[in-house]
């Protein structure tokens, strides 16, 4: 399983703040992820098409082409805003 | 030391902790406050949401960052999130060093560092409803300028 965390407005419109996905062949990238998440339903395609969107790879601010196996943690969330 | 933590902190204390020995012979502190306008319209609150876990690291590395580019002594990083009022501390920065232009320097730069590296988020309250702010362009140049200078 992949354990999915969303934070802020991202949190906030998707209306859930963790997932757990199951992973396959489509999620084994960042992109294949948010691709298999927007495929959800149109209000997650829409959240997840976002430009602003960024990802963490197991705590790590990633590419979307980084590489995705099962166990990971994956996180979506806007840019920061802290300080 | 990173700390991430609701309740507020007190700067005499750590001002005091953080400047005890005399091969340091500057000691520089930021601190940022909740302020009452963001964008032209009036705050009255303000709420910040982290990644746990990934916060402190971050933070760690952004000071192992700052001690690679200055001989720095003492560090302190606290950033608070939930709920904060008006006119209260939301971050502390202290950095100690033998002078001034390196102390100075790092504090800085890490708290340009913070603000655009650092997963905290920013939901702030005011006369027009809840709104998540915006990340700023302004921020990310600050950031960006020390690539040059590197």
């Amino acid at each position: 399983m992949i354990n999915v965390l969303f934070f802020a407005q991202i949190r906030e419109l998707l209306g859930t703040a963790s997932v757990k996905i199951e992973a396959g062949e489509h999620t084994q990238t960042a992109e294949g992820l948010r691709a298999t998440l927007a495929a959800t339903d149109d209000k997650w395609a829409k959240i997840m098409a976002s430009d602003k969107l960024l990802v963490a790879v197991n705590q790590t601010i990633s590419q979307w082409d980084t590489p995705i196996v099962d166990g990971d943690e994956v996180a979506f969330f806007p840019p920061v805003t802290g300080g | 030391m990173i700390r991430v933590q609701t309740q507020d902190f007190n700067v005499p204390e750590e001002y005091h902790l953080i400047s005890q020995d005399n091969s340091d012979g500057a000691v520089v502190t930021f601190v940022g406050k909740v302020r009452d306008f963001n964008d032209g319209s009036a705050v009255t609150d303000l709420t910040l949401e982290h990644y746990p876990g990934m916060t402190e690291a971050v933070l760690n590395q952004i000071e192992v960052e700052a001690r690679e580019r200055w001989p720095l002594n003492k560090v302190t990083i606290i950033h608070r999130v939930g709920a904060m009022a008006l006119g209260e501390q939301i971050v502390f920065i202290g950095v100690t060093s033998a002078h001034r232009k390196a102390a100075f320097a790092a504090c800085e730069f890490l708290i340009d560092f913070l603000k655009t590296k650092a997963p905290f988020w920013k939901l702030e309250a005011g006369d027009k409803g809840a709104n998540w702010v915006e990340a700023r362009d302004a921020d990310e140049q600050a950031a960006k300028m020390w690539d040059k200078k590197a």
